[in-house]
């Protein structure tokens, strides 16, 4: 659990630079495939979403090179990437470090305590951003199985494979990669 | 010194979950829609998930309360009503209840099942105390955040009822139950809609490098950059009147009374109650944790460790609040 008071750490400059060749097509398909697999397994996230669901979501985190945009339709969920800066109409925005929207979702960090901190800014439909914050919340997403999930079979293999270097990382950066147990 | 009971707010499963595993005695939750005032966006239970995480609570020795604590609407009671039933059916240990309506619909139709007075009443005398215990039969009332320990200690000596106090979270102004702010500006308010300053009605724009806060239309606040910011609720606002340019009403900041556990103790308090249902499960687990340490310290006569929670506080500050009324 990390509750202490300290900064939020920022993404080096070293690793930015090493991501923002990425090719946006790729990571956009591999965010996609993410986004219909996750809902998969996590259905009640349209309940808590409710109406919300045809809202657009601007998720981004102000250390990367890029942005991603969010349409949680139930069919057919989509995360586009986005390099920046880009005009994109969007409804609702949560803007942050990546390691406080990741700390959010893996359940490190509260969202109004971020807010209360102006370690995160909203915008625009304030209710929508507030459902899909409870609805990640209450998903207990951790994105490290999320996305070994997404190489099937092998994912049982891949996933003891990374997590020495996800938890290398973790405490390193000191940055919420995986999810927080409540009694860890 | 016999342990108090930890009451500890979810507004999910998931958070339901971590405070049980966090240490909470019980936890206090609601159903998604008017019926308690905590009615946000992506917030609550399903009838479903509500049995499912009574099942889980009690699977862990821990209670679960169900707030049904808003005003029943006239020509809609059908909705709080229902929602009384199926908290019963669900196996909740008792239901939060604040309508003189719905207490007396609980205690004739649901009369085994325990009902508790929510702090929406606002019943912080005796006499009141003591007529809601002889014509509905509560077991236990929150008590409003405006009694000192002193205050609290003499209720507690002419009732039978038990209390419970809020130890950690978010104030209100000392209207519980009768705050009307949230009307003026937006047409909802905690009472009737479950929702103070509903999200619909907040707007957040960037100025600059500062960042203004509007409810309803209405500029309530403008955080300059690194200001901690606080819940858009025009309680907390920033206003200039005369001279003074500030919050008017009340400053933003957040309870806590870890310090006072032993002096509530004494005063003959049942349960301590953290807020917070609108908070996400990483509040719940650090506040909880703590907190649980500090009960435990209490009973067995230890001090009291005061946890780092200022980072979780609106306003990043915490207070005393009515407990020690320096105002006086």
């Amino acid at each position: 659990m990390i509750n202490k008071p300290a900064p939020i750490p920022r993404l080096p400059p070293a690793a930015k630079a090493l991501i923002k060749p990425l090719p946006m097509p790729v990571l956009s398909l591999l965010m996609n495939r993410l986004a219909r697999q996750s809902v998969a397994r996590y259905p009640s996230i349209f309940a808590r979403l409710g109406s919300h669901v045809s809202k657009s979501f601007l998720i981004d985190p102000t250390d990367l090179p890029f942005v991603f945009l969010l349409h949680p339709v139930p069919d057919a969920p989509k995360i586009y990437v986005h390099r920046r800066p880009k005009s994109l109409s969007w409804d609702g925005r949560i803007a942050g470090p990546l390691a406080a929207l990741l700390g959010m979702v893996h359940g490190a960090y509260d969202g109004d305590a971020l807010f209360f901190s102006r370690d995160i800014v909203l915008e625009g439909d304030t209710a929508a951003v507030l459902a899909l914050r409870n609805a990640i919340d209450d998903c207990e997403l951790d994105l490290v199985e999320e996305c070994t999930a997404l190489l099937g079979p092998f994912g049982s293999v891949a996933l003891p494979a990374a997590l020495p270097v996800i938890n290398l990382l973790q405490n390193r950066f000191n940055v919420a990669l995986r999810r927080v147990e409540p009694c860890s | 010194m016999k342990e108090l009971e930890l009451v500890c707010p979810a507004g999910t499963p998931a958070s339901l979950r971590a405070a049980v595993q966090a240490g909470a005695h019980t936890i206090y939750c609601g159903f998604a829609d008017e019926t308690n005032a905590r009615n946000f966006p992506g917030l609550n239970f399903s009838r479903t998930e509500m049995a499912e995480s009574i099942n889980f609570a009690h699977e862990n020795n821990a209670k679960v309360l169900v707030a049904i604590n808003t005003f029943a609407q006239a020509g809609r009671e059908y909705l709080w009503h229902q929602a009384i039933a199926d908290a019963y059916a669900a196996g909740a240990d008792a239901v939060i209840l604040a309508d003189l309506g719905l207490l007396a619909h609980a205690a004739e139709n649901h009369s085994d099942l325990r009902r508790h007075l929510s702090v929406q009443a606002a019943a912080a005398n005796p006499d009141a105390i003591n007529f809601y215990a002889q014509e509905f039969g509560i077991k236990r009332v929150v008590l409003p955040r405006v009694l000192s320990v002193e205050e609290i200690a003499a209720i507690n000596r002419e009732i039978d009822t038990e209390t419970e106090v809020f130890v950690f979270g978010g104030l209100c102004v000392m209207e519980e139950g009768r705050c009307s702010l949230s009307s003026y500006a937006t047409g909802q308010s905690p009472n009737m809609n479950g929702v103070c300053s509903p999200a619909s009605h907040v707007v957040y724009e960037q100025k600059g490098t500062a960042m203004v806060s509007k409810l309803g239309g209405f500029t309530i606040d403008m955080a300059e950059q690194d200001a901690p910011a606080p819940y858009p609720t025009l309680c907390k606002g920033c206003f200039r009147v005369d001279d003074h340019t500030g919050p008017v009403f009340e400053d933003p900041t957040s309870l806590n009374a870890a310090s006072l556990i032993p002096q509530l103790a004494k005063a003959g308090v049942t349960a301590l109650k953290i807020e917070g249902r609108q908070r996400s499960r990483a509040y719940v687990t650090a506040v909880v944790r703590s907190f649980r340490r500090a009960v435990e310290a209490c009973a067995a006569d230890k001090a009291i460790e005061l946890g780092i929670l200022a980072n979780l506080s609106e306003g990043q500050e915490n207070t005393l609040g009515a407990y020690k009324k320096t105002w006086r």
